[in-house]
């Protein structure tokens, strides 16, 4: 009964599986496909990898999306951990009021963050084309990728214990070298975390970016216009297999970092006890 | 020195002012007031919930509603699963479960359109086979498996992180006072789980109502949807006020939800629920 029991959750939970990841598969092995539909299989070939490089509308949008990945992470990362700092110290009224509204871009949908950012750059009459394209890219990445850096360094904030700032401070730091030299590398996980995570969101978005450019694509952007009118197209699935293994890999390090972390938190948690006891 | 520290969210407060509350505020002022004189009106609201445009509102709500009941269904189980597994286990299957969640949604949404296809891989075989293509593509069926397929983790995920912090001494107790599994499940496991329930609902229901991507990929722009509605009058017909008027709804329709679920969170004590 319990050996029956436990093979129809294992036979579900593979078939939810193969729901999630044949799609992603299918993308994957057809990239080396030799054929140009994906009907049949016409041998192995890198023939697409090569087109992928090779096609310059491609690569320019992958530039602007690494760079507004980059660039926009990194705006939010400095901007939110010293919000995070700030927020974490205010009184508890203010505190929430401003962690609500943060918390803002984070429930809305995609589509109304990008038409509310597109209707403030037409406001504040923000300049259009070329450059100011790419300003506007980048100000809406930022502005939905700040929530995600500051709740993701706040739980770190409050783990951190306020005695060794103030310890800091006792032994003669002044309150900069003390948030340099004490409060940031505890808080260091959640940063990266931060960091990594705006990244990957940036990476990801399309509906924001719709909205908010003006003649300067990012990959999805690509992606949706090509499939739209054109199909499917085999370079496309090179892309998504580079992209895939990307974030697989992203996840990966932050994951194992954490996991080994932990770990040595349990460890030293049973040495602490161990020594009580 | 607390004063120095507090003065750090200073830049973040006038960013947040700037690029959170005036946006929502711009909603607000499109959707109540003319465009051109910028006077006082309901006439957007109107416009937006038109007889003509009802059709539109009540298949997208369906359809979501639809994505959001599978979702739960399919979902739910997985969470449960995982959740009784040991840690070690259950940490690296839900990793692989939200996983997908990570890859642009518009390649997860691209690879159905290939395995759909008339020239697809189902077709392939199904012609392999010597019968006659279907028409997958462009379907309503092809938008509904393309909603589930994107936002199922957002369902598994919610549920699980709330599962996991039932207090298994609720289950012991259950247990010794002669409740069965299934008694267990419906009296302790399901009214506990709720808030994760309702996060995850939200997660799905919002945007699998304001899609606009997978709906033109999958349906072909047969199929309008909600969120295609509320692009067209940004993009196609520049009626900014009744686009606004639509989205106004669905921020209320967020902030809602939301209330609800703080609520439910705060009754049960947990701070299960948020995904990140």
């Amino acid at each position: 009964m319990v050996k029956l029991k436990s093979f129809i959750k294992g036979t579900y939970l593979s078939f939810m599986l193969l729901f999630l990841y044949a799609p992603i598969a299918v993308l994957m092995v057809f990239s080396f496909n030799g054929s140009r539909t994906m009907g049949k299989w016409d041998g192995f070939s890198l023939k697409w990898y090569e087109a992928l490089f090779n096609n310059s509308n491609i690569m320019d949008a992958l530039v602007t999306t690494l760079l507004v990945a980059v660039l926009s992470a990194l705006a939010a990362t400095v901007m939110g951990t010293f919000a995070a700092i700030g927020i974490h110290s205010m009184k508890k009224g203010r505190r929430m009021l401003v962690e609500n509204v943060s918390q803002l871009p984070m429930i809305n949908p995609d589509l109304v963050t990008g038409i509310s950012l597109m209707m403030l750059f037409y406001f504040i009459r923000l300049g259009q084309g070329g450059t100011w394209s790419f300003v506007r890219l980048l100000l809406a990445h930022t502005a939905f990728n700040l929530p995600y850096v500051i709740f993701s360094v706040m739980p770190k904030l409050k783990q951190s214990s306020n005695m060794l700032y103030e310890a800091a401070m006792d032994l003669g730091c002044t309150p900069f070298k003390a948030l340099t030299k004490v409060i940031i590398p505890d808080i260091m996980p959640g940063i990266v975390s931060g960091f990594i995570l705006a990244f990957t969101l940036s990476l990801d978005d399309f509906v924001v970016s719709y909205f908010c450019q003006q003649g300067k694509n990012n990959l999805s952007m690509y992606i949706y216009s090509v499939a739209r009118t054109k199909g499917v197209q085999p370079e496309i699935n090179a892309l998504s297999t580079i992209m895939f293994l990307v974030v697989l890999t992203l996840l990966l390090i932050t994951n194992l970092k954490s996991l080994k972390e932990e770990r040595q938190a349990a460890l030293q948690q049973k040495k602490v006890s161990a020594k009580v006891h | 020195m607390k004063l120095g520290r507090k003065m750090f969210a200073y830049p973040y407060i006038v960013w947040m002012a700037i690029f959170i509350i005036v946006p929502m505020v711009l909603i607000g002022y499109y959707a109540f007031t003319v465009q051109e004189n910028g006077a006082f009106t309901l006439e957007n609201f109107l416009k937006g919930f038109s007889a003509s445009n009802m059709g539109v509102l009540l298949r997208s709500v369906l359809l979501a509603l639809e994505t959001t009941v599978i979702c739960l269904l399919f979902g739910y189980p997985v969470a449960y699963i995982l959740s009784r597994m040991k840690k070690s286990k259950a940490a690296l299957l839900s990793t692989l479960f939200i996983l997908p969640m990570w890859m642009n949604f518009l390649l997860r949404t691209y690879a159905w359109q290939v395995i759909l296809d008339d020239t697809g891989i189902i077709n392939g075989i199904i012609t392999a086979l010597g019968g006659q293509p279907v028409q997958m593509l462009y379907t309503d069926g092809a938008v509904l498996l393309g909603n589930i397929y994107n936002f199922l983790p957002f369902m598994i995920l919610p549920i699980y992180t709330v599962l996991i912090k039932i207090d298994k001494s609720h289950l012991e107790a259950a247990t010794d006072l002669g409740a069965n599994g299934a008694v267990t499940f419906t009296k302790v496991v399901l009214p506990l789980s709720m808030p994760g329930v309702i996060s995850g609902i939200t997660m799905v229901f919002v945007p699998a109502i304001t899609t606009f991507a997978i709906s033109r990929l999958l349906g072909g722009g047969m199929t309008m949807l909600y969120g295609d509605l509320i692009e067209n009058q940004f993009t196609l017909v520049h009626e900014w006020g009744v686009g606004s008027a639509l989205s106004f709804i669905l921020l209320i329709l967020v902030i809602v939800s939301m209330v609800i679920m703080r609520r439910a969170e705060s009754k049960s004590g947990e701070e299960g629920g948020a995904i990140w």
